[in-house]
């Protein structure tokens, strides 16, 4: 077990390394940071000054060293914009994200274990077919496709005419399909609750609450429909297995072979491909977050690259790193929780 | 600003927005406003921004102010007059405090000229003014090295700052006054002003929270805009969204995709403005031969649709150009409406000997203008029409400035709004003949080099008889028209939207810089 962390330890070391080099060596390709500084019209002679102030015009192995002796004492440089330590904006941002994927995830998880588990066990029953249809679409809307509408039908409102007005069924047909938009369309709103440190939560407010709400079904929206089709292709076969058969002959309760003998064996690739997912969602809040003006990493992430903020952009690159480390490390840790016949070693097999 | 500053700073708001102190009826009003972006910094001489200068106007006033037909308002400075060829003496606004409660005088006017000079960014601009001084303390007199006619088009760039409040050092012993780049300077981050609004809390790129300044001098406003929540939403669509869902009630920046959808909608109202930035594109003369001859270049202007691109792909949101200067600008000449003439083009080739054309590659941005790269794509279109064969590549914007650097291409996109609002600093950024040592042309991407039309607008510019120079600048438009010096497309338009009852109509104008403090805001459902 203690092998197994310092190994993955030396994972990250290495992953990180790697990311900082690949970073470095393609900053030339990411956009002049001094463009972004300095109005149009300041002269060439006045960004000369400021590329030699910044260090830009040295070699790229004398960067790199600079770089890399102060990111091992946790220096990881200035951000340009916003005139801070990268880490520090990084840390500012960090909380908003992991508050957009903790509630995506738990959508997620509430609904696509029982979606999953029923469509498994009745797959002829037309409300498994209608949620197998559902989540093909959803599977091939992209994030911000779905956001938009999103905020057009919840938050802007929608005016359905379709129907004729005059007669009672078409104008109660209007009625419910139109809706009020009520909703807010961006922004963590004023409902946030400071915890501690830079860490504000949405989740112990009412009106924090309405703000998550859309920015994580639309992250979600992306993953759900993976989710219960995975579960529900486990769950199949895991039905078709010879215990399963034989605690049925046994006469053992219907529920109790589905959720606890069936269920726990469906949970293991699920569990894998659910961390890795979460990594992935990681870089999918990206574009929600964009939509939706959510001020988290992956927005600030995407301003650093439209503004070609290199030292931001590099942390970032490095945080993501170490956040799929470390999410794999768990996800191993649990599955050897669940399966105890999984040994967790430092040594290969 | 510490959380206790800004918790003082929201209790005296809040115990002051109940008896409002304005001479109209209106209630007290919180605007929230959606930018396209943010102040980068809040040391409005550490960046020339878009941002920073709209910034400016909320927390700082000018000397004098723009106003919507280019005329000068008076601000701080009352009066102005030209004492001698080279000095000006202006008149300043008595009984005006800083937010700090300092009281303003001809000592700050000094020290933010002297400060100018010192930023990087307006070290150019202020280059012809040599020295200010106060003459009393309402009395400031700014010489000029030379007979320089656009010295109170610059004095809108002049936002007196609080020398007091700037001045001495930090805890840990930076000078308070200094002006660092992207660093964290106390000037970055602490404000004095004397415009109509406090910074009471920010958290950069995520939101600038205001509060109207109570002492403001400007008591004969009918604004009555009490609080100000500006977030920054770049993402088009959503900065639209939010408007329309009346999350905020004001936004800038409508893109041409949504014009439609806004004035439709019952409760946000579109206000359109002709704009000031002329979008154009540059022939390199010094990779290809055949744009040293001026047929040539001619035959590219004619087989160019200005009208065609202005309304069908700009869908009438922009104003087709035949010249640099728009109407209102010195050098604004009537005679110079867009040409179109696709058979003379194709004559004008043969003549010059490049019947069967050449290639050319061609790089545009894809995120800096209005369909900038639809724009481009349209033109490589209309040249294929003369055999010009055309190899385009669009790019993000950080990546397209270091690429124009290089001038590695034939033919270049660029759009330019003039710093002064007047004609001769187009000339001088996008065709004066290229010297690296004075920085002229320095966005003269091809080359183009006509030293007659350089020492026209060079004189009109130490001309101060202001008819006598715009007939010279008139004339100078006239002559890039006739050597095509420069492609000219349209100036594209501004769109803003606000909310019903937020009458942003009279505040916002085609400098792009809304003028906030004098915003009225009538809600219907508030009675």
């Amino acid at each position: 077990m203690i092998a197994f962390l310092i190994k993955r330890l030396m994972h990250a070391v290495l992953v990180m390394f790697v990311i900082s080099v690949l970073a470095f060596a393609i900053q030339d390709n990411l956009g002049d940071p001094i463009q972004q500084m300095v109005g149009q019209s300041v002269p060439e002679s006045e960004r000369e000054e400021l590329r030699e102030r910044f260090g830009l015009n040295d070699p790229f192995l004398v960067q790199y060293t600079r770089f890399a002796l102060n990111a091992l004492q946790g220096d990881f440089g200035y951000s340009y914009f916003y005139r801070e330590p990268a880490l520090d904006v990084i840390a500012l941002h960090l909380p908003a994200t992991l508050e957009l994927v903790f509630a995506a995830t738990l959508i997620i998880v509430l609904l696509s274990v029982p979606i999953g588990v029923y469509s498994a066990i009745k797959p002829r029953s037309p409300i498994s077919k209608f949620f197998m249809g559902i989540s093909i679409v959803g599977i091939s809307i992209p994030v911000f496709l779905t956001a938009i509408v999103l905020i057009q039908i919840f938050s802007i409102g929608l005016t359905v005419s379709l129907f004729p007005e005059s007669t009672a069924w078409g104008s109660w047909l209007n009625g419910f399909f139109s809706t009020e938009g009520s909703m807010p369309s961006f922004g963590r709103g004023d409902g946030t609750v400071p915890v501690f440190g830079y860490w504000e939560t949405n989740f112990a407010s009412w009106e924090g609450m309405r703000n998550i709400i859309l920015p994580s079904v639309s992250l979600a929206s992306i993953m759900l429909p993976l989710f219960i089709r995975l579960i529900r292709a486990e769950m199949m076969e895991v039905l078709q297995s010879d215990y399963v058969k034989y605690a049925r002959a046994k006469g053992i309760s219907m529920r109790r072979v589905y959720f606890v003998h069936a269920l726990k064996n469906t949970m293991l690739p699920v569990i894998t491909v659910g961390g890795v997912q979460i990594g992935t969602m990681v870089a999918y809040t990206i574009l929600t977050e964009t939509v939706f003006q959510w001020p988290g990493m992956g927005l600030m992430f995407l301003d650093a690259i439209n503004r070609a903020d290199i030292p931001l952009i590099i942390a970032y690159l490095m945080i993501v790193g170490i956040i799929f480390v470390v999410t794999n490390t768990i996800v191993d840790l649990i599955y050897g929780l669940v399966n105890p016949t999984v040994k967790l070693t430092g040594k290969p097999a | 600003m510490t959380f206790k500053k800004t918790l003082l700073a929201s209790v005296i708001g809040a115990a002051l927005t109940g008896t409002a102190l304005l001479p109209t009826t209106a209630s007290a009003e919180t605007l929230r406003i959606g930018y396209s972006a943010d102040p980068e910094t809040l040391d409005i001489h550490e960046q020339l921004s878009g941002g920073v200068l709209r910034f400016s106007h909320l927390a700082f006033d000018p000397l004098v102010r723009w106003t919507k037909d280019f005329e000068f308002e008076p601000r701080l400075a009352t009066e102005w007059e030209q004492v001698d060829d080279t000095t000006m003496r202006m008149t300043l606004r008595e009984g005006v405090k800083f937010h700090s409660g300092n009281d303003f005088t001809a000592e700050d006017v000094v020290w933010t000229i002297e400060r100018l000079k010192e930023s990087p960014d307006y070290r150019g601009i202020f280059e012809p003014v040599e020295s200010a001084e106060a003459v009393d303390d309402y009395t400031v007199e700014i010489k000029t090295s030379e007979p320089y006619p656009l010295l109170i088009n610059i004095a809108t760039y002049i936002f007196p700052m609080d020398r007091e409040y700037y001045s001495g050092e930090t805890d840990d012993g930076k000078d308070k006054g200094e002006i660092e780049k992207s660093g964290n300077s106390y000037a970055s981050r602490n404000v004095s002003g004397t415009g109509p609004f406090q910074v009471t809390d920010r958290r950069q790129g995520v939101r600038v929270e205001f509060e109207r300044f109570d002492d403001y001098w400007d008591t004969e406003t009918e604004g009555n805009v009490s609080r100000i929540e500006l977030t920054p939403i770049s993402e088009n669509a959503s900065r639209v969204a939010a408007l329309l869902s009346g999350d905020v009630d004001f936004i800038d920046a409508v893109p041409p995709n949504d014009l439609d959808r806004v004035r439709d909608a019952d409760d946000a109202n579109l206000i359109e403005i002709d704009g000031t930035r002329i979008i154009g594109f540059q022939m390199n003369e010094e990779r290809v031969e055949a744009f040293q001859d001026p047929r040539v270049r001619q035959a590219v202007d004619l087989a160019i649709n200005q009208e065609g691109i202005a309304d069908r792909l700009m869908r009438g949101f922009a104003n087709p150009a035949g010249q640099l200067s728009p109407e209102g600008y010195s050098g604004y000449n009537s005679d110079l409406t867009p040409r179109h003439d696709l058979e003379r083009a194709q004559e004008l080739m043969a003549e010059a000997g490049y019947e069967d054309g050449f290639e050319i590659e061609m790089i545009a941005p894809n995120n800096r203008y209005v369909n900038d790269a639809q724009i481009a794509q349209a033109v490589s279109n209309m040249l294929a029409r003369i055999n010009i064969d055309v190899d385009l590549r669009t790019m993000p914007l950080a990546q397209y400035w270091p690429e124009y650097d290089e001038r590695e291409s034939d033919m270049a996109m660029i759009g330019w709004h003039a710093d002064t609002e007047d004609t001769a600093n187009f000339f001088q950024y996008l065709t004066f003949c290229r010297d690296e040592e004075s920085g002229a042309g320095q966005y003269n991407y091809g080359g183009y080099c006509n030293e007659e039309i350089d020492k026209l607008v060079t004189d009109a510019d130490n001309e101060t008889d202001l008819e006598k120079r715009n007939e010279m600048l008139q004339e100078a438009e006239a002559m890039l028209y006739e050597d095509v010096g420069f492609i000219t497309l349209h100036w594209q338009n501004l769109a803003y939207a606000a909310a019903e009852g937020v009458d942003v109509e009279p505040v916002v104008n085609a400098i792009d810089f809304p003028y906030l403090g004098d915003l009225v805001i009538d809600r219907e459902d508030d009675e």
